[in-house]
């Protein structure tokens, strides 16, 4: 996933119109979230507080969905996301390993950034490749199979 | 509704069906212990989160024990209160509680009122077998009206159903996820700088010390000790009827003349009483009410309604969430600003003395009014009308803190001139009283006829949201009235959406019940029974008193001949009116 982080009026109005396309905003935060993350790539306050004013709820309660659920973000990702599989498969196979790796080659944490916006780390609970345990995707691109040895060659792809 | 049959500990009772098995178990006499759950009848506020598991029971042919809080009971179930099994995993879940509990429980605000601590004791727990992480990464959050610290948090959710389900503020909402769970306003800002209104009701239902008062009774100590200082106190009027709880007097004692004497004791050079500048609140309310009924019959449709201005937590409240109708409500001040403008006017003036000389001290039902006196408005030259509020509590506390018991001391009366006052002056203190006081003026002044009957009946009460028509001599006035600032919202929206009732005064206070029920009234731990005691024993007072008027009282007919001039007059304007800012805020 690119990087999305600026907060233009185009992505606001996009935002406006799915939320004024609902048959009701009843019950729909969530699913509005979703599709505030996809449109802004992240979900800073300002987006927060627009989609509270919008569906007329709390935005402490706005905030608190999105603080709950680990799919929403309130940090913009990097141009290149690293999502490692910690599921059982990968995690049995020494995925903690490779994220020990990653974290130490680009000096971020799970859900940070780095400075230059270049890369984030997520982790995830499984992406149906399990044969290919341990897994990493970096941004679409699935890597099988991996080694902490081969961390750094993977990341330097994307340098 | 038909009755279903329960059996709780070998006991039979009929509840009716829809009944939780608590119900069930209170209707059989046995005291299952609660933690979470909170359900304060007359008012929205029912916590049914069953995150404690304090309750659980144990049901016949059932696997698991079930929280017996959010269980409904059907028709036939047997349940066992105390076997074995439920005291174990009673035991269990308490030790899970305390386990990440911080154990300061001598020094912490809630020391004694604790329902966690309660809790421990009844069930004997006298060690913690379970350790592990506790939490403190959570930094205290401190308001000019309450402390939050989220290390006693207990995750029982009563101040999130407190404020978005009966307040309906929405400052507060869970966060995060398991271990890091927390309840936190928007963005983790602190409540200071959210739609927060300071109205505290989740510190009166917080059972334990995760939410407390900022108390400031020990500066009142130091404003005492100090021999440059003289020190002014006034005492609202829900405080006289219930600070008596404090000293194990029945709910609804009215102590008022024992407090005054204790407040005396205590070394305060004037005790004033809040009923004086409630009396003046109407004076001056009322005119300001009769100019925009005069303005409205003659063609102004938007001069009313008129809103009620005496609570602050409610001002906050329209200020962040209605912004449209920020032009409705009374400019006058509320009475403990209204008292304190005098205070350091008039009465420093009669003293000879400059204000500055002058510690005027507030005892509150109330939170709100530790953050009212803070507003830059009520201040002049960086000098505040009100130094410092403490709630009842605080006053109780402060009078055991002096080793003066309460109950055993001589009645005496207030000092004058600002501690005379009328029965209008006492019902500020319920939902109801501020409108009825504002009529018993407003009657007699419109028609210049003496009123046929005193008590407005059609006014009281303790539904939350209620409407009445009175007769002012052939005109009939539309009031409303709203106590808890959910059924404020609805009230408000009524009028932002055309006014369908055509009302043209409305009357809120933010706490249920009024100022009777604020948070900073002695802890009612979920017993609303209380509340209306408390009630009961204001219009008591006013029954009683001698005069029940507002504009007969003397004391306020001299204020205005020798100082003020006329209610809504140049000077009254200066000192006794405010006006209100539109706050954006999460």
């Amino acid at each position: 996933m690119v990087a999305n982080i600026q907060l233009t009026e185009e992505k606001f109005q996009e935002l406006e119109a799915f939320i004024n396309s609902l048959p009701t905003t009843k019950g729909e935060l969530i699913r509005v979230l979703h599709k505030a993350q996809n449109i802004f790539g992240y979900l800073p306050a300002e987006v927060q507080k627009f989609v509270a004013k919008k569906l007329d709820v709390p935005t402490a309660k706005v905030f608190g969905v999105v603080t709950f659920y680990s799919y929403f973000t309130m940090v913009p990702k990097g141009e290149n996301d690293i999502a490692i599989c910690l599921g059982t498969a990968c995690y049995v196979r020494g995925a903690e390993k490779i994220l020990d790796a990653i974290k130490k080659e680009i000096n971020i944490g799970v859900g940070e950034t780095t400075p230059d916006g270049k890369f984030s780390i997520t982790s995830l609970r499984c992406v149906g490749a399990c044969g290919l345990a341990p897994v990493i995707l970096v941004g679409e691109k699935v890597y099988g199979r991996i080694t902490p040895d081969m961390v750094k060659g993977i990341i330097d792809n994307y340098r | 509704m038909s009755d279903i049959k329960v059996v709780i500990d070998n006991k039979e009772v009929l509840v009716p069906s829809g009944s939780t098995i608590l119900d069930a178990t209170k209707k059989a006499g046995v005291h299952v212990p609660t933690l979470c759950h909170l359900d304060l009848h007359d008012t929205k506020m029912v916590n049914q989160a069953a995150s404690c598991r304090v309750c659980v029971v144990e049901v016949d042919g059932r696997r698991n024990l079930a929280p017996s809080c959010a269980t409904p009971a059907t028709n036939g179930m047997v349940v066992r209160t105390n076997s074995m099994r439920v005291l174990e995993a009673r035991k269990t879940v308490l030790e899970l509680l305390i386990s990440d509990h911080p154990k300061d429980c001598l020094s912490c605000a809630k020391a004694g009122e604790c329902e966690l601590q309660d809790l421990a004791e009844r069930c004997g727990l006298r060690q913690i077998g379970i350790t592990g992480d506790a939490q403190s990464t959570y930094k205290k959050d401190i308001t000019r009206s309450l402390i939050r610290d989220m290390d006693k948090c207990i995750m029982c959710r009563r101040c999130e159903t407190m404020c978005n389900t009966v307040q309906e503020v929405g400052a507060l909402s869970g966060i995060n996820r398991g271990f890091n769970a927390v309840i936190s306003p928007a963005f983790e800002l602190p409540m200071g700088e959210t739609v927060c209104t300071h109205c505290g009701q989740c510190v009166a239902v917080c059972p334990t010390g995760a939410l407390t008062e900022n108390d400031a009774t020990w500066e009142v100590v130091q404003a005492l000790a100090d021999p440059e200082k003289v020190v002014v106190v006034q005492t609202a009027p829900a405080v006289r009827v219930a600070i008596g709880e404090e000293f194990g007097r029945e709910p609804g004692s009215i102590v008022t003349g024992q407090m005054v004497t204790a407040l005396r004791q205590l070394g305060f050079d004037h005790v004033f009483d809040t009923d004086f500048a409630a009396d003046l609140t109407i004076l001056e309310e009322g005119t300001e009410l009769l100019g925009r009924l005069e303005a409205f019959l003659g063609g102004d449709a938007k001069a009313l309604p008129i809103l009620t201005s005496c609570c602050p937590a409610w001002v906050n409240f329209i200020e962040s969430q209605f912004p449209e109708l920020i032009d409705i409500p009374s400019t006058a001040k509320s009475p403990q600003q209204m008292f304190g403008a005098i205070a350091k006017t008039y009465f420093a003036e009669k003293l000879n003395i400059p204000r500055e000389k002058m510690v005027v001290v507030s005892v509150m039902p109330c939170l709100a009014k530790k953050y009212e006196a803070t507003r830059k408005e009520f201040s002049v030259d960086g000098n505040p009308d009100i130094d410092i509020v403490i709630s009842t509590r605080e006053l109780g506390q402060l009078i055991k803190h002096a080793n003066i018991e309460l109950t055993a001391l001589e009645e005496t009366e207030f000092d004058n001139p600002l501690g005379m006052s009328t029965g209008a002056g006492v019902i500020f203190g319920t939902t109801g009283g501020v409108i009825e006081a504002a009529v018993r003026t407003a009657y007699e002044v419109y028609t210049k006829k003496p009123l046929p009957k005193i008590d407005f009946e059609e006014l009281r009460g303790f539904e939350g949201v209620r409407v009445a028509a009175v007769d002012v001599d052939g005109l009939m006035l539309n009031i409303g009235i709203a106590h808890g600032l959910g059924n404020a919202r609805a009230l408000l929206t009524e009028v932002r959406d055309g006014n369908p009732r055509n009302l043209h005064a409305i009357e809120v206070m933010a706490c249920p019940g009024g100022c009777i029920g604020g948070a900073g009234q002695p802890y009612h731990h979920g017993n609303s029974d209380i509340i209306k005691k408390r009630q009961a024993a204001i219009y008591q007072i006013d029954k009683d008193m001698p005069i029940r008027k507002s504009h007969e009282n003397p004391a306020i007919t001299e204020i205005y001949e020798a100082y003020l001039g006329k209610p809504m007059g140049e000077l009254s304007h200066k000192l006794l009116h405010t006006h209100y800012h539109i706050k954006d805020k999460v």
